[in-house]
């Protein structure tokens, strides 16, 4: 293997353990900035010694025990700058969790838990949708800010700043890494369904650039989509967002001519939809709640945009 | 982009004799899919049932001839597939090295075609989407 292909292989590692690291990390510190440059330095370990020594067998317990080492070094830093009762109590925490055998199976929920946090906390009202699109495909969907700024035609260092900015916002704000409950829980559910969306449809309908599509963001929202279906099972929005997406997903390869003209949908080679993804557009509400905004949305959508 | 990943048993015979898997295996595939499900990468995943069921219809003559199962002289035959939607091949062969084979299987790891997401006027678009970033870097 070439060292080339060796950081392609950790890359990828990366982005499947990423999100999980980082959120494990937020309840650590307390602060997504710092956990996710926790993060990246565990990255940055890895590409160093894995070349080397090859792919531990369960590289994101590795990812994890390095990150919170570093999270250890990290709080004790911050102890000696300013000695806070309160982050004395964060690093007996954090001694807590190293001496704990790693046990996959019993900080599963938890580690669905803290996914749920995070991905409430990138989508929080107090920053701008811009901000908060940028922070999920970061935090949650793995992409690189130069992956984010190529997918929304955006100059790099914008979405650099837009994601320091949100960072240095939620820190100021000391917006709690936490789960809400009931109808603050569903108001800000429905933040994070309009970040979703937002991002599969600027991939499905472009505004920026002469492509009418860009499938690679419909393809992070499906996934993000997906995600959060699982982390939030009893949410009927979430599944009914996931198939209306899947939906509107399944005719992208027949709604543009090969050299990117729109077909609108009577005219469009039906052999070329995805019936997989049609297949799975059936909504399965844990709840039979056949009926929410979601699922209408998206019967409501076939007839309103029968020609897209 | 979409993969395809095959699963060839090791354990040809058993297979074949529709021998049902170690209940600790299968709850460790369970697992694994379910990993597969909250990653949102898993679009679908079905077994096959043996080559015994199974009829190839080949295409060498003037006709085409039609073999029943068992496929006793194949190499390898496909006891199942999953339908993965991931960003790369790394991702795609860094989620099969987390799945619990048994010792001899094997999964092959295919890149599924897909107009919608890679065809061959990309790389022509590159040039636009770069023209189009230094419009609005300016702006």
């Amino acid at each position: 293997m070439t060292i080339l292909q060796a950081h392609k292989a950790i890359d990828a590692v990366f982005r499947i353990e990423s999100a999980r690291l980082i959120a494990g990390l937020t309840r650590m510190v307390r602060d997504v900035g710092v956990a996710e440059q926790l993060a990246q330095d565990a990255l940055v370990a890895a590409l160093e010694q894995w070349p080397e020594a090859g792919i531990p067998d369960n590289p994101g317990a590795w990812l994890m025990a390095t990150a919170k080492h570093r999270a250890l070094d990290e709080l004790r830093r911050r102890k000696l700058l300013e000695r806070k009762h309160e982050e004395l109590g964060h690093e007996l925490e954090v001694r807590r969790e190293l001496a704990e055998p790693d046990v996959e199976a019993a900080i599963d929920d938890d580690v669905g838990d803290d996914l749920l946090r995070l991905v409430l906390i990138a989508c929080h009202p107090v920053l701008s949708t811009e901000a908060r699109v940028a922070l999920t495909l970061r935090l949650l969907g793995g992409l690189t800010t130069e992956e984010i700024a190529r997918a929304f035609l955006v100059p790099e260092p914008t979405v650099a700043q837009r994601i320091v900015r949100a960072k240095r916002t939620l820190a100021e704000e000391q917006v709690p890494f936490e789960v809400p409950r009931g109808a603050e829980l569903e108001a800000r559910l429905a933040s994070v369904l309009e970040v979703i969306y937002l991002i599969f449809n600027e991939g499905y309908a472009a505004t920026a650039g002469d492509d009418w599509m860009r499938p690679g963001l419909c393809e992070d929202a499906l996934r993000l989509g997906r995600i959060l279906a699982e982390l939030a099972p009893n949410e009927p929005e979430a599944h009914g967002l996931v198939a209306l997406m899947e939906l509107q997903a399944s005719r992208a390869a027949a709604r543009t001519s090969p050299n990117g003209d729109p077909i609108v949908l009577f005219e469009q080679n039906r052999a070329r939809w995805d019936r997989l993804l049609i297949q799975r557009r059936r909504p399965t509400t844990p709840t039979g709640r056949a009926s929410s905004p979601s699922t209408t949305r998206s019967r409501r959508s076939r007839r309103r945009r029968w020609w897209s | 982009m979409k993969f395809m990943v095959l699963m060839i048993p090791g354990d040809r015979k058993s297979y074949e004799a529709g021998a049902m898997p170690e209940p600790a295996l299968i709850d460790k595939m369970m697992q694994f899919n379910e990993d597969l499900v909250k990653a949102g990468i898993l679009l679908a995943a079905d077994g096959l049932h043996p080559s015994a069921k199974a009829a190839r219809v080949s295409f060498d003559g003037p006709k085409p001839t039609v073999t029943d199962g068992p496929f006793t002289e194949a190499r390898e035959l496909i006891g199942g597939y999953w339908m993965w939607q991931v960003k790369s091949k790394e991702e795609a062969v860094a989620w099969a090295k987390r799945c619990p084979g048994a010792p001899g299987d094997t999964l092959e790891v295919r890149q599924v075609f897909d107009s919608a997401e890679f065809g061959p006027e990309v790389e022509a678009r590159e040039a636009e989407l770069k023209k189009v970033m230094e419009k609005n870097a300016q702006s």
